[in-house]
């Protein structure tokens, strides 16, 4: 994703001159294109996050359209208040962009997880929180953020992730839901990075004669109410899994949204990672082993709540 | 926008502009005590240096708040909301009588500046160590449009304590931001303790120097000093520039002056005539 989101970039900083990129110091060679082509809009603002993101609403403030980029905690919980204040508060048109969403640098460790940032953002005012499925709907959520007047944070897996997609989306909206593959048993939604696992575990549910939908459901902010009605309307079973907390993340927003809709939801089940710290070594793929989020898990438990 | 002439202040302007300093603590006085209101102290202190910038420095036109070409004064110690207030009400950017509607139920002026709210003031604070990031990136944001226009802020020593105001002083240092004035009210005191007592801010000029800055102490109540040094940013350094202002909490009132009590207390009626008259207000 993140190769496809330095790219994107620096064809949009091609078209728009108030783009502006600030990193924090991270992307070693990754920004080498738009640095060539826009040295004046490009800023290694060092290991201080605060700063970064203060500077970022106040070129924001003055028409500028900066991008703020480095590893997800430090982009997000490191400098939270920056966020709030500085960019949400004033409704600064900030995007920020976060790499290594949830368990996608499980090696490095807890300081470098990302579980709890959909929970903190989405709860802050004026704040849009897109989780792209993969480098495709990367690009495109970036392009659509350049189309916002307001601040909005995007959530990266990190690089090399299957693409989901066969090109370019050119119908991609920030708040609308996509269908990535049509189902009549479950629908399957599916936020951020998580997408190319669910797309596996629909395969394995197909394998069982469970028909699934998989759903990118990219935005967790505003979420796309329109679609979940139909979702609980048509589906046995409907299911939300993200590579987050289920405290506050993705799930937690449908839960609200089932509540305050007063949508019956007994056909409803949520995927994500538990209220603890992960602290195991190892690498992504053994750590959704390990909290349940693989793709045959997920297909198990589905099949469990089926019957 | 027509831009200031940059010349010393004269014998007769410093005179004009301490009768405005004298009137501005007058309000800041009575804004205190009719909302009750806290940070009266703060609030006097960086009176000359308000007064320094607003009447002699920057480049600001009331009627065009948005003028892209505009100096901007960020008050990065929020709590001293009442003395930017009246400044700006003074100044005429809102009607002076909305200073009444202080701290009240339904109005613009809540007891820190807000965001997208009231015109004049360029960013919502409150929270300590956030003016000088935002006020870099207006600063780099009119360097990459090619607009010439300075950033001044103010902030209060205790906000020295903050580490975002550190990681920002080393990047405009990098970045070279010499249109980029920072003022600190160096009254000594924070909320609830000597500031020197509490982090240890001293030398505090020569941490500013030593992050890359062009830095100065200067009088804080000395305002044809203030004026002198804040309109020649730029200064031909090459760096942005920190004066370290010495200021006393509560200046210009004796029973208020270095008196930590007046960080929170606002004064009674009887106050606010025996600090009038100290003033020489009626």
């Amino acid at each position: 994703m993140r190769n496809a989101f330095a790219d994107e970039l620096t064809r949009l900083g091609d078209e728009d001159s108030r783009i502006v990129m600030l990193s924090g110091d991270i992307g070693n060679r990754l920004f080498d294109k738009f640095k060539a082509k826009h040295p004046s809009r490009f800023f290694n603002c060092g290991v201080a996050e605060a700063n970064m993101m203060g500077v970022a609403a106040g070129m924001a403030m003055n028409g500028l359209r900066p991008v703020a980029y480095t590893i997800t905690p430090f982009v997000t919980t490191r400098c939270l208040e920056q966020i709030r204040t500085d960019v949400c508060y004033h409704e600064a048109p900030v995007t920020i962009v976060a790499v290594g969403a949830g368990l996608s640098y499980a090696g490095l460790g807890p300081t470098h997880h990302a579980c709890e940032d959909i929970s903190f953002l989405r709860s802050i005012p004026n704040m849009v929180v897109v989780c792209p499925g993969d480098a495709f709907e990367v690009r495109a959520a970036l392009r659509a953020s350049m189309r916002q007047d307001r601040p909005v944070y995007i959530r990266m897996g990190k690089k090399g992730e299957p693409v989901v997609h066969a090109g370019r989306i050119e119908n991609f909206q920030i708040g609308k839901a996509m269908t990535v593959s049509d189902g009549k048993d479950v629908c399957l939604l599916s936020t951020g990075n998580m997408l190319p696992e669910v797309i596996e575990a629909a395969h394995k549910l197909g394998e069982q004669g469970i028909s699934a939908q998989v759903v990118s459901f990219h935005t967790v902010k505003p979420l796309d109410e329109a679609f979940l009605k139909g979702a609980f309307e048509r589906f046995k079973l409907v299911a939300t899994i993200e590579e987050h907390s289920l405290i506050g993340g993705f799930g937690a927003a449908v839960s609200e949204w089932l509540t305050d809709s007063r949508t019956p939801n007994q056909n409803f089940i949520r995927f994500g990672t538990p209220d603890a710290f992960f602290k195991k070594s190892g690498e992504q793929e053994y750590a959704r082993e390990m909290l349940g989020l693989s793709a045959h898990q997920i297909a198990k438990k589905i099949t469990h709540a089926l019957h | 926008m027509n831009v200031a002439v940059r010349k010393p202040a004269t014998q007769a302007d410093a005179g004009a502009l301490k009768i405005r300093a004298a009137q501005l603590r007058g309000k800041i006085i009575d804004m205190s005590h009719a909302a009750q209101a806290a940070h009266l102290a703060s609030s006097l202190s960086c009176a000359d240096i308000l007064t320094a910038a607003y009447w002699h420095v920057l480049n600001i036109n009331p009627e065009r708040p948005d003028d892209p070409l505009r100096d901007r004064f960020i008050l990065s110690k929020g709590h001293a909301a009442a003395a930017l207030y009246s400044v700006l009400a003074m100044k005429g950017y809102f009607p002076i009588e909305e200073l009444d509607t202080y701290c009240q139920d339904g109005g613009r002026l809540a007891e820190h500046p807000p965001a997208n709210l009231l015109p004049g003031v360029e960013a919502a604070t409150g929270s300590l160590g956030h003016g000088l990031p935002l006020g870099c990136g207006m600063a780099l944001s009119g360097r990459i449009k090619g607009e010439t226009f300075r950033v001044f802020a103010l902030l209060s020593d205790g906000e020295n304590n903050e580490g975002s105001v550190w990681e920002a002083a080393m990047f405009a240092a990098a970045q070279k931001l010499e249109n980029v004035c920072v003022v600190v009210d160096y009254n000594k005191w924070q909320a609830t303790a000597r500031s020197n007592e509490t982090l240890m801010l001293a030398p505090l000029r020569d941490k500013w120097a030593a992050f890359g800055w062009d830095a100065h102490e200067i009088d804080g109540h000395d305002i044809g000093a203030l004026a002198e040094a804040m309109q020649h940013v730029p200064n031909g350094s090459g760096k942005p520039v920190a004066l370290i202002a010495h200021t006393v909490k509560g200046k210009g009132v004796s029973f208020m002056e270095d008196d930590n009590n007046w960080h929170y207390r606002a004064p009674t009626a009887e106050e606010v005539v025996m600090a009038r008259k100290e003033l020489g207000l009626a």
